[in-house]
């Protein structure tokens, strides 16, 4: 009897120990998947706003996402103010309205293509289709095209960073985080 | 410590340390195998062969392949396609293998659905290889991304995708399966070890439980008799060779099964030498580029059938229904209620089960490879609603079937 019970306390106390360290261990090999410090100090990417030309979309990169951006013109941002679920999409820099977006889509992650003439995106491997503003017009894709977290700095945009235009994005549902 | 006399061959000084003996009777010449079985029960022996080569050609394959994102579409289809000396016989061997592993991995599931063979004491057989099929699966999918290409890249994108649950929005566990916000370094690497270390450790610990799952019941046969494995091989044992039901595995059943590796084997280097492009996706001989999507995305052929199942639904019930089709195979010895384990022929409604089932997935899988348009998408969506409607019905049907 005093045996066994000194048995079970070693066995008991062994669990102990096993279990402080499996866990431990455990958290050590999910820190170890964890992207790195430096990938993720690469998360920033800054944008000069003024360089960009009415109705032609450009390919920028962010965390090795694609990130359309397309200068809006005078009759997209009349279109747009008709329908202020659109105009909400839009970043303001200056006197000019910008859409900026995560170029991939919401429905599996491939790369939409741009139609300037028809000022809508198309999804090639499922159908999906967005408006100039990336708002989705035809399902699959559940949602429109995400934007980016960004923050305005003059004529310039920081994507990675939140800055109170993006918050407020945030809020009223325009987007979800990436 | 036990008790060893002078050895009086070598024969003999292995066997008082290693139990030869016992080991040989135990594996081979008294691991009774049933006489009546056909060709379709040597699939096993022709995965563990097409394992060996996969294992082989991969060694050779790794002495000069790059996981580095920056080297690895060159070290693939420059260094050793072009310049290592038959680099290309094991990158075809490799390559073939991991698709007709899969051709036959079905064939050996199908077999096993038809002839009854995951019910009545061989549950764990049917668990084990469903594990083993899950298993080959991470495995494929994982050597798929190293070549880099353009496929790989946006295989791993979807795939990775996959896992933020639809809206769950779970994009924190996607960038820690990446360890990057996009496929990158981290996700080759990653992907690299989990390819050429752990899951090829896992693979081989399941296929040692596959194999020792089958000792107790042991394998089925081609009638569905119920032998009285003991008895049997005491009268083979006794000299009543003709009479007995089994016969020894090694080297009696051996020979029909090397019989059927040889005529495999001469259709599998056929297609290593001429056919090896079936294996190879055009796409995946661009290298990947992230801001450029190939205008139609889909995997290779063994997992078309699933792929569709996911298509034609809204994201949230095409992730569900795909994890249906993941799991729901693993359920069957539980969700056929019939006592009968016989061959499909001579059982009830599950007779037509078996084929409307066969015939479903192969037009899965053509859905699967065409562009979802039109009335594509529509035979798919009602062939993925049958795989799902088959599943419900089978515990009905099986549980009327009369005992033959």
């Amino acid at each position: 009897m005093k045996n066994s019970s000194r048995r079970g306390f070693m066995g008991k106390a062994f669990g102990a120990v096993a279990g402080v360290g499996a866990v431990a261990s455990l958290y050590a090999m999910k820190r170890t998947w964890d992207p790195l410090p430096s990938v993720k100090a690469a998360g920033f990417t800054t944008l000069d706003m003024s360089a960009y030309k009415e109705n032609e979309l450009v390919t920028e990169k962010w965390r090795g996402k694609p990130i359309f951006v397309l200068k809006q013109n005078a009759e997209m941002v009349k279109k747009a103010q008709a329908n202020p679920k659109d105009m909400e999409r839009l970043i303001k820099i200056g006197n000019d309205y910008f859409m900026v977006c995560v170029g991939l889509c919401t429905h599996l992650g491939c790369i939409p293509g741009y139609n300037p003439d028809e000022q809508s995106f198309l999804c090639a491997c499922h159908g999906g289709m967005y408006d100039f503003t990336a708002e989705v017009t035809k399902a699959p894709p559940p949602r429109g095209l995400d934007i980016p977290p960004f923050k305005i700095d003059g004529m310039k945009i920081v994507l990675g960073e939140e800055g109170p235009e993006y918050k407020k994005m945030l809020e009223t549902g325009v987007t979800l985080k990436v | 410590m036990a008790h060893f006399t002078k050895a009086t061959s070598l024969h003999d000084w292995l066997n008082q340390r290693l139990a030869i003996d016992t080991l040989r009777r135990v594996l081979a010449t008294e691991y009774w195998i049933p006489k009546n079985i056909n060709f379709l029960w040597a699939m096993g022996m022709v995965l563990a062969i097409t394992f060996g080569l996969l294992l082989i050609s991969g060694i050779f394959l790794l002495m000069y392949y790059q996981p580095n994102v920056n080297l690895a579409f060159d070290s693939v289809n420059y260094t050793i396609m072009q310049e290592v000396g038959y680099g290309w016989l094991w990158r075809h061997v490799h390559g073939v293998a991991a698709s007709v592993v899969f051709l036959v991995i079905y064939i050996h599931m199908f077999t096993g659905i038809y002839y009854g063979s995951y019910k009545n004491g061989r549950e764990i057989i049917w668990l084990s290889g469903m594990l083993l099929f899950v298993a080959f699966s991470a495995e494929a999918f994982s050597g798929y991304m190293l070549p880099w290409g353009q496929m790989s890249y946006w295989a791993g994108m979807v795939i990775t995708n996959l896992f933020s649950g639809g809206s769950l929005h779970a994009d924190g566990l996607v960038e820690w399966i990446r360890g990057d916000y996009v496929p990158a370094q981290a996700f080759l690497n990653r992907f690299f070890m989990l390819h050429v270390l752990l899951i090829p450790l896992v693979i081989l610990g399941l296929i040692g439980l596959h194999f020792g799952a089958l000792r107790i019941p042991h394998v089925n046969n081609q009638d569905g008799e119920e032998i009285d494995f003991d008895a049997e091989a005491k009268k083979y044992l006794s000299g009543d060779k003709a009479g007995s039901k089994v016969i020894r595995f090694a080297n009696d059943f051996m020979s029909k099964d090397m019989m059927v590796v040889g005529i495999y084997l001469i259709f599998f280097f056929y297609l290593v030498f001429y056919h090896y492009d079936f294996a190879m996706d055009p796409v995946n001989f661009d290298p990947a580029n992230g801001l450029k999507t190939p205008t139609h995305i889909y995997p290779e052929w063994y997992f078309l059938w699933s792929y569709e199942i996911l298509r034609p639904f809204s994201t949230n019930v095409g992730l569900i229904a795909f994890a249906f089709a993941q799991v729901i195979f693993f359920m069957l010895p539980f969700l056929d209620r019939s006592p009968n384990a016989v061959p499909a022929s001579r059982r009830g409604l599950f007779k037509y089960w078996f084929w409307a089932m066969l015939i479903d997935m192969i037009i899965l899988t053509a859905m699967g490879k065409v562009p979802p348009e039109g009335l594509f998408s529509t035979i798919g969506l009602y062939a993925a609603l049958t795989f799902i409607g088959l599943w419900i019905a089978l515990p009905f049907i099986t549980k009327f079937e009369k005992k033959v």
